[in-house]
């Protein structure tokens, strides 16, 4: 991508006015996404982005530029501009001597996006278009999306470190309305995993309109949340979202460190029920948010982080691990070249338990059974999180009862994992997702099995 | 680079273009400055430079489309040979077409200020040290600043199409901002200020940091309440917020797609007679003002609601030539997209009552100070939300204690008929809707 000896010499500069540390992070992204939309395929859209950012650490402070202009003169000029942050003085020449690291790819990819044909990709909208309408003469809108990227990085850092890495995501999606005498519903469904086209021999384009075309029509016969507490039935990844929002952003070590987390200082304590498992686990093979390095060219590591109910360890970028004297898990991650990486998390997910889901359901008397979360936030530091509730049914004498309209589901992430009641043995992983966090959004995967959740808050319009 | 040098790149795209295809070229450039400081420090230090091109491209009714984050020339003609190609493969659709010069002279805005560029790097880091320093010691509870930043952005952009449009633009932007951390006992509650202007003399650090201190200390000591149904008062910052979310279901798009609620409803009174929504880009008190739309077409004052009703929906030159009319200059885009629809400046005209005497009036209510989760919680094709709140309780006419942990839930439809009053307290925030208090009637609040 890049000349060894020139990410060499770019590396040198940037310690010049003496830095302690310095890194190069360079980038070539490649991404195809094709729309339909209203019955017409609206467009094909290719983009292409290459740059390279560059990193100056010198005490507390770093220095960060980035450039579009991948030549010597062009990486010397962003060098300098990042030094000029870390005003020490007094450097001198330093060399830096690179040794190249490969670390293994979470899973191979079999057919590269960019050697299918456009056609073919456009042909995958088409029967997704059809396969939604033919699912109830209430569809009245479908679109759909393709969308593929391959994102080469190379990182070399003042320690030695050279690293590389080639991600492939495909990824699918499917949005419906429904119209009824209540109004518009809508419905959705998507898939995506860091593989090439070989994604469509898993995942048959008219199954996924099918789903996302039944809960449009499902929402057509909801009627109105109910609001107030109650227990919460999440059914198998639909809920992992909550865990990564209300649990995983608070164990990112860059909050911690900043008192913006409740689990500060919490290490070692019990902070969830016993039967309560959490881990981010970014090597997970042909899941989302998985890679074979962080953007600090550090390889992905599995992190247990709650264990058997206990908190073992928080998630670490590169810089908070040096300030403790300790190694990065892996989990530090940017959206692009021109951004600063901090602590990220990969796939997090609520480890299997060991019921059967049915007997969660039948156990819990009235309270409400979310199959699909929508999306959500959290203050980390009070973790209080939001919700919405995008499939959602009543739980009525233990049994699953009518489907309920929109609504959304707030609690405390704290409180909801000590609030875990039941655990089932149905584990399954979520929906592909993106976390935005101080702007910067990254591809991320969840998953949970069935759990009962004592009580949280939902918000609807009815009595 | 400047405007025009940005004009002559894509006038050279465009003059590419071979018989019988259309070719729009958008190019932008931007240099920014981002400087965080923690614990009087400063922490990071990040300047940047970025540049990039998209292209569109419409021959025998398909449109393709094309954006690459470089400017290098010979980047310039693979990303239109890759436009090019990508026609091929959607479907024909009679009204795709650039938009056409309409005669609509661009307001005259002053978005660019030359202070800015000459402001220094320690100033930057200054202004951002004296942001954290002023939230520190606003009052005893604030135990900490997460995050004190300083920000800025010159920005140029220059948009050339094979049907005579040329248009440029540039303008200039900054901003502070803090997130602070509030603890009493065991609670902590956090908080956030800002402000922004064209150049760093008109920010207002004390503004800035007052309301992060406020925002956080406030809240110390809230309860969950139980479920009801109240008036509520929106802050003018929600208020915003929910205004961008009704923008959106007045979109020609959304309108032509079957995904506006609003639909087959121009004429109706579709919200309570105190409301009169208006999107004006070239009111020079929005931060988001632009005397160009994302196809460089000059901005104007679009009147959506007056007096309750529906009076107009926004459109672009694909929207307003498939509905029939005409763009009312309602592009919008960055470089790496084709044109949608959007509002730019979007805001209610206030009322008389300051936020004070619209209180006074409310025996039982809940003032919403902040909501979370607005977009996951609001469907904007059926209406429904549902949102995370927090405020003050308001009990016979005045502020009591502080709510937290509710969420407030009703219909956009049902909200825009509830309005009970809107306040004279407009003020314009860094995004592209206008705050002002808002009094929304019979609003159910859960709790516990």
């Amino acid at each position: 991508m890049i000349d060894e000896s020139v990410v060499a010499g770019t590396l040198s500069e940037a310690l010049r006015t003496g830095g302690e540390f310095a890194e190069v992070f360079v980038e070539d992204r490649r991404s195809s996404s094709a729309l339909l939309d209203d019955g017409k395929v609206e467009e094909l859209t290719s983009g292409r982005t290459r740059g390279a950012g560059i990193r100056v650490v010198a005490g507390e402070t770093t220095g960060f530029a980035h450039t579009s202009d991948l030549s010597e003169a062009g990486l010397a000029k962003a060098a300098r501009a990042a030094a000029a942050a870390a005003r020490g003085g007094g450097g001198g020449h330093q060399m830096v001597a690179l040794d190249r690291v490969d670390a293994p790819a979470p899973n191979e990819v079999e057919v590269l996006p960019e050697t299918v044909a456009k056609a073919t990709k456009v042909e995958l909208l088409g029967r997704a278009d059809e396969a939604a309408r033919a699912a109830g003469l209430a569809i009245s809108q479908v679109s759909a999306r393709y969308a593929d990227g391959r994102r080469r990085i190379l990182v070399a850092n003042s320690d030695g470190l050279l690293a590389g890495d080639d991600q492939v995501r495909t990824r699918f999606a499917v949005s419906c309305v429904a119209v009824g005498d209540t109004g518009m519903q809508t419905g959705f469904e998507s898939v995506g995993r860091p593989i090439g086209f070989e994604l469509f021999d898993e995942y048959e384009v008219d199954a996924l309109a099918r789903t996302a075309a039944n809960r449009a029509l499902t929402k057509l016969a909801a009627q109105p949340a109910p609001s107030g507490s109650m227990p919460v039935v999440i059914g198998p990844g639909g809920g992992g979202v909550l865990f990564h929002e209300a649990c995983g952003h608070g164990l990112e070590a860059d909050l911690v460190a900043k008192q913006a987390s409740v689990f500060r200082n919490r290490v070692g304590e019990q902070v969830a029920h016993p039967e309560v498992t959490l881990i981010d686990d970014g090597t997970m093979a042909r899941q989302w948010g998985a890679y074979a390095i962080d953007d600090e060219g550090r390889p992905a590591q599995r992190n247990v982080l709650i264990e058997n109910g206990v908190l073992t360890d928080y998630m670490w970028d590169l810089l908070r691990a040096r300030k403790e004297g300790r190694e990065s898990s892996g989990n530090g991650r940017r959206q692009s070249y021109q951004h600063l990486p901090m602590v990220r998390m990969t796939n997090t997910y609520l480890a299997n338990g060991t019921e059967d889901p049915a007997d969660i359901i039948a156990a819990t008397d009235r309270g409400v059974y979310v199959a699909h979360l929508g999306g959500g936030q959290v203050n980390t530091a009070t973790g209080d999180f939001v919700f919405g509730m995008s499939e959602a049914y009543l739980i009525v004498n233990g049994e699953i009862g009518p489907p309920i309209r929109e609504g959304n589901l707030i609690g405390n992430g704290p409180e909801v994992l000590t609030g875990i009641e039941a655990l089932g043995n149905d584990f399954a992983m979520g929906s592909p997702g993106t976390c935005g966090k101080d702007g910067q959004g990254v591809p991320v995967g969840d998953g949970t099995p069935t759990l009962r959740v004592a009580s949280m808050t939902i918000g609807g319009t009815a009595a | 680079m400047n405007p025009e040098e940005l004009l002559e790149i894509a006038e050279r795209i465009v003059g590419w273009s071979r018989d019988g295809e259309q070719i729009e070229a958008v190019v932008g450039h931007s240099q920014e400055t981002e400087v965080r400081v923690y614990e009087g420090e400063m922490e990071s230090l990040s300047v940047a430079e970025s540049q990039g091109v998209g292209i569109r491209v419409i021959a025998d009714g398909r449109q393709g489309f094309a954006h690459a984050g470089t400017l290098d020339p010979e980047v310039l003609e693979e990303t239109l040979a890759e436009a090019r190609d990508n026609t091929v493969f959607g479907s024909p659709d009679e009204f795709f077409g650039l938009a056409e010069p309409d005669g609509v002279d661009p307001p005259e805005l002053d978005l660019y200020n030359e202070a800015l560029l000459d402001f220094s790097t320690e100033a930057k880091i200054d202004l951002a040290l004296e942001l954290e320093k002023m939230v520190r010691g606003g009052d005893p509870r604030i135990v900490g600043v997460e995050s004190a930043d300083y920000g800025d952005a010159v920005g140029a952009d220059a948009i050339a199409t094979t049907s005579g449009i040329r248009s440029t633009g540039r303008d200039t932007s900054c901003y502070l901002t803090a997130y602070s951390l509030a603890s009493e006992g065991d609670e902590t509650q956090t908080g956030f200020g800002f402000s922004v202007g064209r150049e760093p003399s008109t920010l207002d650090v004390a503004e800035a940091a007052s309301d992060a201190v406020e925002r956080a200390t406030r809240m110390l000591g809230a309860t969950q309440p139980p479920t009801e149904r109240v008036t509520v008062v929106l802050d003018p910052f929600v208020t915003a917020q929910f205004l961008g979310i009704i923008g959106g279901t007045l979109s020609g798009e959304a309108v032509l797609k079957g995904r506006s609620l609003f639909a087959d409803r121009l004429g109706d009174q579709v919200a309570a007679a105190t409301v009169t929504l208006v999107d004006d880009p070239t009111n020079p008190e929005a931060f988001t003002a632009s005397d160009a739309d994302g196809e460089g077409l000059a901005t104007r004052r679009n009147l959506l609601i007056g007096g309750g009703q529906l009076e107009r929906f926004l459109h672009n030159s694909y929207t307003g030539r498939r509905s029939g009319t005409a763009s009312t200059g309602s592009a919008v885009r960055g470089y790496a997209s084709t044109p949608g629809v959007g509002c730019q400046a979007l805001s209610l005209v206030p009322g008389d009552r300051p936020p004070g005497e619209l209180i006074a009036g409310i025996d039982n209510g809940v003032l919403v100070q902040g909501v979370s989760g607005l977009h996951s919680g609001v469907n904007p094709v059926s209406g429904d939300f549902s949102t995370g709140a927090e405020g003050l309780r308001i009990r016979n006419g005045e502020l009591a204690e502080p709510v937290r942990e509710i969420t407030i839930a009703s219909t956009l439809q049902r909200m825009l008929l509830d309005v009970a009053a809107v306040g004279s307290d407009l003020t314009w925030l860094p995004m592209s809707s206008a705050g002002v208090s808002l009094v929304v009637a019979e609003v159910t609040m859960s709790g516990a």
